[in-house]
């Protein structure tokens, strides 16, 4: 049993520690490419030096996340052979598809860090955009596989096995479309946030530089466009997962009883043994209309469901409180961030907004790794959603504490090599203005 | 058996041989990098680096590939072997997390010295250990000793033995050299200078002469701890033939390394490790995973193979041109 925890430990570790650099490796390849973009339209070199920036935080990410990203493809079946065993058929598709959205990411990555003086300038711009798709493609179909766990189909139930699989048919669960552009826009707002903050904290130093002052506007149009995107797709969830998920719902929502006209619940501690949510403030009415767009729509109680089909109430409910709180609050900052610059026609720098974006800055990364945790925990104690019960999936190999204490170990030691890293890459002075690195090489002079 | 799922089992020697010149040859320059010495050891490690750095990501992927491939269309085997290879397995992703991320921190952290060496003595330690692990597993699933019954079987029967012997050990160090000696000639190729090309070209004879004696204790040990795998190597209607041609792209390539034709050499010792893993398919064939599997008796439904077959193809149009671009724009540079 104890093996059961170092194993969900391990792969929960795995996937919070991966999520990060995949989000990374769909976000700043695209804003990469929008300096590019235009530094070839305007011809400014500083934007050619916010594209190499991002371009070596983008090299760096992604060789971090290709290594944990082969991790877990590993630990599919290092940890749960029981269930790659039953649905290595089924969601196979994908992760071959995703197999190959990598490759060709990984090639034009090469192309574009490294052929900048051997090809051609539209050529290297070619290269960012096909890394920028082929990234959020491979977002795309990882998230698919996460959704037919969530909601499977694409195959027939017969004594226990899958029969008739139709791997296509496993693609088009009704979970798949409301999870990708969640995870996709979930991505824009996270990456675009953090570097926004990064660059209004240099702003707040300086803020004449222009360096930092173009790529804050690049990064918070990225992130503020998405961040007031991702309500509209958070309504699409939520009523996705209220159709085909209701008893994950009620754990999101610390719904015990059944209701009519269920509230909406800020806050509160799900308490599972009274069955009750107390410190709540419950806004009337307010889920039957998120969850089903009805005031009077009933709504599931934990308490319809068997008590050893429950997921982890308070964990769920924490994790989901997280997420729409910083989700939330993202909004808000973008909303502002629009209107001021729809007033003065101009890249926001007015300097409590600039402080609140840096404080703002982690809120996008938090929020993705609580929505995992929302819709991981959310499906316990499923590994296939009413199908395939968790720890029946656990590979036999015993001592798993093991392995485990060793990659509590190397993704600690990584973290912390990459954050050294990161702050000392996008903390340097602006190299145009100050000649202390070398001068920069590459588009200006192609 | 549906023709698919052997198609898919080929495809999968298919990525497992370019994993092998490609992510093999990485693997290798880390070794080299390690054995870097001579009055031009720091140029021999900057052509390294600069000879792997655009390209190993997009070579690693062919392992990633044959991983997915192995779960998607024989998942049986999949969940087999990360059970009963748990242990050399979860040290190889170590290996795969440290040789990649000590590599890229060397090429981003600081460029004092100290930070250098430290980062890449990890790069390089790694990419020794983690291609012999390799080896050991491939040895491992072809020795016959990997258990499909629990029942009263320990820990050691079940999760060690099955890869702890001297057939392993011995094809992990043969994997090794033959990845250090495919490296010593692409490097050769690549290198700028003619005294570089030497250093690489020694590398090459002596890694070749090391390939030669691990072969051999890989044979010799085979027929005490592979006997299955080592008949059919010996006993085949095709053994002889490609065998013979082994032999003949190992003497060869050492004749153009003497000759300094790299290019050749190269192609040479390209096609050397490529019989080599044709001809442990082949004498593998029928197994996946010896003696619990065949491909069939391994292999998911038809519908999935059908369609993975299809997928494949499609990507292979993607992919085999994106390939040839990325290896032409870096080829290109190295003539200029």
């Amino acid at each position: 049993m104890n093996d059961l925890i170092y194993a969900r430990s391990q792969m929960g570790m795995s996937l919070a520690f991966h999520i990060l650099f995949a989000v990374a490796g769909i976000t700043l390849p695209l804003m990469m490419v929008i300096a590019e973009w235009m530094h070839l339209k305007t011809r400014d070199p500083i934007y050619a030096e916010i594209a190499k920036r991002w371009a070596t935080g983008t090299a760096v990410l992604f060789a971090i996340g290709a290594v944990s990203g082969t991790v877990l493809s590993f630990e599919l079946g290092l940890l749960w052979p029981g269930f790659m065993q039953w649905a290595g058929s089924i969601i196979g598709l994908p992760f071959s598809l995703e197999g190959f959205a990598f490759f060709t990411e990984a090639i034009f990555l090469g192309i574009y860090l490294y052929g900048r003086k051997i090809v051609t300038p539209s050529m290297h711009l070619f290269a960012g955009i096909v890394v920028a798709v082929s990234g959020a493609l491979s977002a795309v179909f990882v998230v698919i596989a996460n959704a037919w766990m969530n909601y499977p189909v694409g195959f027939k139930l017969q004594n226990g096995m899958p029969v008739e699989i139709d791997p296509i048919a496993a693609m088009t669960s009704p979970a798949a479309g409301p999870q990708v552009v969640h995870m996709l826009i979930a991505s824009y707002a996270a990456i675009g946030f953090l570097a926004a903050g990064v660059h209004a904290y240099m702003l707040l130093k300086d803020k004449t530089d222009q360096f930092h002052r173009k790529a804050m506007a690049i990064a918070l149009a990225v992130g503020a466009t998405a961040a007031i995107a991702e309500p509209i797709s958070g309504d699409f969830i939520a009523r996705m997962v209220a159709h085909t998920q209701p008893v994950k719902l009620a754990a999101l929502e610390g719904q015990f009883d059944t209701e009519d006209g269920a509230p909406l619940r800020i806050g509160g501690v799900p308490d599972v043994k009274n069955r009750v949510t107390p410190y709540s403030i419950e806004l009337p009415k307010l889920l039957s209309v998120l969850a089903f767009h009805d005031p009077n729509a009933r709504v599931k109680g934990l308490n319809d469901f068997a008590r050893d089909l429950w997921p982890p109430v308070l964990l769920v409910h924490l994790n989901f409180q997280v997420m729409v709180a910083c989700g939330g609050a993202m909004a808000l900052m973008s909303t502002w961030a629009a209107l001021l610059y729809l007033k003065t026609k101009r890249v926001p720098d007015h300097v409590l907004f600039l402080k609140c974006m840096v404080l703002a800055a982690p809120l996008g990364c938090i929020a993705v790794e609580a929505g995992w945790m929302v819709t991981e925990f959310g499906r316990q104690p499923w590994v296939i959603s009413n199908i395939l019960r968790t720890h029946h999936a656990a590979t036999p190999v015993p001592g798993l504490l093991i392995p485990f204490l060793f990659f509590t170990l190397v993704y600690i030691l990584l973290s912390i090599c990459v954050i050294w890293l990161m702050l000392r890459l996008f903390s340097n002075t602006n190299p145009v203005t100050a000649p202390v690195e070398p001068a920069p090489e590459g588009l200006s002079d192609v | 058996m549906s023709d698919s799922a052997l198609i898919l089992a080929i495809v999968m020697i298919f990525a497992l041989n370019f994993y092998a010149l490609m992510g093999g040859a990485d693997y290798g320059s880390g070794v080299w990098d390690l054995l870097a010495m001579g009055p031009r050891r720091d140029e021999q490690r900057k052509l390294i680096a600069d000879a792997i750095a655009p390209i190993w990501e997009a070579n690693h992927v062919w392992l990633i590939l044959v991983v997915v491939v192995l779960f998607s269309a024989f998942p049986k085997a999949f969940a087999l072997l990360s059970v009963s290879m748990h242990i050399p397995l979860t040290l190889i992703l170590f290996g795969i997390i440290a040789r990649g991320t000590a590599f890229i921190f060397r090429k981003y952290d600081s460029r004092i010295d100290e930070v250098q060496r430290r980062w890449g003595t990890i790069f390089a330690i790694s990419s020794l250990i983690t291609p012999m692990l390799l080896g050991v597993v491939v040895a491992a699933i072809s020795s016959g000793n990997v258990l499909a019954d629990h029942a009263g079987k320990t820990f050691v029967d079940l999760y060690i033995a099955p890869w702890c012997s001297w057939f392993c050990l011995a094809t992990g160090i043969f994997a090794v050299t033959l990845f250090s000696f495919l490296a010593a000639n692409y490097l050769a190729f690549y290198a700028g200078s003619e005294e570089l090309k030497t250093d690489f070209r020694n590398r090459a004879i002596v890694s070749q002469v090391l390939c030669g004696i691990s072969a051999l204790s890989v044979w010799i040990l085979a027929d005490l701890e592979a006997p299955d795998l080592r008949t059919a190597l010996a006993n085949s209607p095709w053994s002889l033939g490609l065998q013979a041609a082994t032999a003949m792209c190992a003497m060869f390539s050492l004749y153009a390394l003497v000759a300094r034709r790299f290019q050749i050499a190269r192609l040479a010792a390209a096609l050397q490790v490529s019989l080599i893993i044709w001809g442990w398919a082949l004498s593998q064939y029928p197994y996946m995973i010896r003696p619990v599997y065949t491909i069939a008796q391994a292999a998911g439904p038809a519908s999935t193979c059908n369609m993975l077959v299809i997928v494949i193809a499609l990507g292979a149009c993607l992919l085999f041109p994106a390939f040839y671009f990325l290896y032409s724009v870096f080829n290109h540079k190295s003539e200029n």
